[in-house]
């Protein structure tokens, strides 16, 4: 009786009381229905994916965490502990993965070295930072300094390369190939613009050579053959020579790279700049290469992620990364057959890694955009 | 006036070279002929210390190691090889498994890509959230990770032999590979042959006809489903007149192992998946990017003048998104040509494994070795190049 009283009621014009909306075009339904089950695709796909992930998702949670043992001193204490991963021999050999075989009571200084990196990057990462002109300074300094630190000599104890292992060797290799390959890349880059025939040619030949061939016939021109181009007697370290051909490697495709930020450059810019009576280097400082490497700050980026990635390659020759490490302990007969464990271990730490390199190239085009565009 | 000249010219005599320097094309040909007389410096000093080591050593510059017996087996080689064979014949089984794992892994990722591209791009968002994640793990993990973490997977976590998976008894998967049934051909088998090429020629020749209609005439002759049928029917057809002249040799298990049919052996399996699936996750965001590079005012421009969503996604979309889509493309296939030289971390016997390892190891020919390794790969990444750069011309669009 009240239904149709109320359905009923008259009211006068605009004053009718907001009704709800239909069910399924607010909220969550709607949401539901137009993200997972809009047309018969849609749905077939959306089941198809769930059914995946229902099929995929538990037995890897129950694999890695809930069937997983953490401790015990071999695969056999796993065993006895669990059917799932076996992340004891993980912990077991964290140090090994993290500083290889760097001298116990000289682990201070790659600690030292991390934390100082970190106050190097602070001023590229963040402009905000106070005294942020002086610290860059430190920036440019901090490779050399690191190298002391690592390696010695001066009053501190020498560690010998070869005792380099680990994180720490991802480390070096990808922050020396990082810190050298973008000046050297540009250099490239500027060759391969130039007007002078012999300049164009050499850099282009290098260019095209480095990108033709793949980066491990480098490693291993580095360690069987370079030594035959050294006068006879002489003989430099393997990681020298790895890491001068990773940075070589790189600064490879970091010209190509920056070479398409410097075509960007409108003609209009070169001829202002030199309208003005500056020179050639003063214009590429001032005027071109701070808006090329603006655009291309995408590619340089991804140049430094696939460079970190193909520091694992040195595995190849002889260095221990944590992929080298994570196969020589696997040799170990208390810990044979858990090579999955030690790659996802190491994957996870590349990951983490890459993408948060990857997101922060995103950012910071989002923050150097000034909106010049049309 | 006299002698203000000639004290300009002593001044211009002294500073003879600094005048040349501020000259702009003289400064241009000085620097050129010192890069030139550092460069041949540097050359001519590195080749006079290869040479001393050499002699120092007792070897020489010469490649006639190549005629020698290589005395090294390689377990599986798609031309006849013994360990009697010569380096160069290890070093053509090289060639051919690299050329092999690259031509199946371009096939496998450019597949792959494309569609998870396309998925990427699904408004269904679980899929899309799924995709996401399997594209940025792929990609930020090093490929050598992935390699041996598949090899790790096949090696490890498959059955042995013994107990085999096996789909209805012809094929097996084990950790010694994949065994599938091996066609034998008899000579009859020609006539289907000629009958496939045959039936590609007519769907050729009638595409021809029908475009060649459908622009003077505007009518539009069905084109890819009388095609597929005239490609698959007619060999069928020649295939049975014939007599069947095709049987298979499904493999056994021998003692501990299979013997027969064909094997897909772990290194290759491995190395072709992992490298596959990891420039899939790049093919995938070049081929999104590309779609949506074509602005959705041509869509809409499509569907005005009366196009049907697939015609519009064939003759609108894809072409523009293709001339986005092509460059990285190229230099994704290459890529995977130049990280198939990672198969020497699981022993898949490519061109690094076999001249540029074991021979070299073998011979001491280091240098030899390494210029042959890089200059074959440098002639693949040409010829990648050159072909990628002719379809790139072929799809480019005319503009204004």
């Amino acid at each position: 009786m009240d239904d149709t009283a109320a359905a009923t009621q008259k009211y006068p014009p605009g004053k009718h009381p907001s009704l709800p909306p239909p069910g399924l075009s607010t909220g969550p339904l709607l949401w539901i229905k137009e993200n997972l089950f809009g047309s018969v695709t849609n749905a077939v796909l959306t089941v198809l994916a769930a059914w995946l992930l229902w099929v995929t998702i538990p037995p890897l949670l129950q694999w890695a965490f809930l069937d997983a043992a953490f401790t015990g001193e071999s695969r056999k204490d796993c065993q006895a502990q669990s059917p799932g991963a076996c992340w004891a021999f993980i912990q077991n050999r964290f140090e090994l993965f993290v500083y290889g075989f760097y001298p116990v009571t000289e682990r201070w200084r790659p600690n030292l070295a991390a934390v100082l990196l970190v106050v190097a990057l602070l001023p590229v990462l963040w402009d905000n930072v106070p005294q942020r002109a002086k610290l860059l300074i430190f920036t440019c300094a901090y490779p050399f300094v690191a190298g002391w630190l690592l390696i010695g000599g001066l009053g501190l104890k020498p560690v010998t390369t070869d005792q380099f292992g680990g994180f720490l060797l991802t480390l070096v290799i990808g922050v020396t190939g990082i810190s050298f390959s973008l000046p050297l890349g540009v250099l490239l880059a500027l060759g391969r613009q130039s007007k002078m025939p012999v300049l164009r040619t050499l850099s282009i030949a290098f260019i095209e050579f480095i990108r033709g061939v793949p980066l491990i016939t480098l490693l291993f021109v580095a360690s069987a053959m370079l030594s035959y181009f050294l006068p006879p007697g002489t003989d430099f370290n393997l990681l020298v020579r790895v890491l001068i051909m990773v940075t070589l490697f790189a600064s490879g495709y970091m010209a190509e790279v920056v070479r398409g930020g410097l075509q960007a450059i409108p003609k209009g810019q070169y001829e202002a700049a030199q309208s003005m009576g500056i020179g050639y280097w003063k214009m590429m400082r001032l005027v071109v290469l701070p808006q090329a490497l603006k655009i291309s700050i995408p590619g340089i980026v991804n140049t430094f992620i696939s460079l970190y990635k193909d520091t694992t390659l040195v595995i190849i020759i002889g260095l221990l990364d944590p992929l080298g490490i994570g196969k020589a302990s696997l040799a170990d007969a208390k810990w044979q057959g858990l090579s999955t464990e030690v790659y996802i271990f190491v994957a996870v730490f590349f990951f983490i890694s890459c993408f948060g390199m990857s997101r922060y190239a995103l950012y910071l085009e989002r923050k150097l955009d000034t909106g010049y565009r049309r | 006036m006299a002698i203000q000249a000639s004290a300009a010219v002593t001044a211009g005599d002294t500073n003879a070279l600094l005048r040349l320097w501020r000259n702009k094309e003289a400064r241009a040909v000085i620097i050129q002929i010192l890069t030139l007389a550092i460069l041949f410096a540097f050359f001519a000093y590195i080749i006079d210390n290869a040479i001393q080591n050499l002699a120092r050593l007792g070897k020489t510059f010469s490649f006639s190691f190549l005629e020698q017996p290589a005395s090294y087996d390689i377990n599986q080689h798609l031309i006849s090889y013994t360990s009697q064979d010569t380096h160069l014949r290890a070093m053509t089984v090289g060639i051919l498994h690299t050329v092999l794992v690259a031509v199946c892994g371009i096939v496998l990722a450019t597949a792959m890509g494309y569609i998870l591209g396309v998925l990427r791009l699904s408004k269904n968002w679980l899929i899309n959230r799924i995709v996401y994640c399997f594209i940025e793990f792929t990609r930020n993990v090093p490929v050598l990770l992935h390699i041996l973490l598949v090899y790790g997977i096949i090696v490890n976590v498959l059955p042995v032999p013994r107990q085999a998976l096996d789909w209805s008894k012809t094929a097996f998967l084990t950790n010694r590979g994949v065994f599938i049934p091996k066609p034998v051909f008899e000579d009859a088998f020609v006539w289907t042959l000629v009958a496939f090429f045959a039936a590609v020629a007519v769907v050729w020749a009638y595409r021809r006809w029908a475009r060649k209609v459908q622009e003077e005439t505007g009518k539009i002759y069905p084109v890819l489903w009388p095609g597929l049928a005239i490609i698959v029917l007619l060999p069928t057809l020649a295939f049975w007149v014939s007599g069947s002249p095709l049987s298979w040799e499904v493999p056994a298990l021998k003692g501990f192992n299979f013997q027969g049919g064909m094997v897909m052996r772990p290194e290759f399996l491995a190395l072709w998946l992992a490298l596959s699936y990891y420039t899939s996750a790049f093919i995938a965001e070049i081929v999104r990017a590309g779609i949506l590079s074509v602005a959705w005012g041509q869509t809409e421009a499509s569907y005005a003048i009366g196009l049907r969503p697939n015609r519009t996604l064939q003759l609108i979309i894809i072409p523009q998104a293709l001339r986005v889509i092509v460059p990285p493309l190229t230099s994704q296939f290459l890529n995977i040509t130049k990280n198939s030289s990672l198969a020497i971390a699981i022993g898949y016997m490519d061109i690094v494994a076999t001249i540029g390892g074991i021979s070299l190891m073998q011979t001491g020919k280091e240098m030899e070795s390494m210029i042959i390794v890089l200059s074959i790969y440098l002639a693949f990444s040409l010829i990648i190049s050159a072909f990628m750069n002719w379809y790139n011309k072929k799809i480019k669009l005319v503009e204004r």
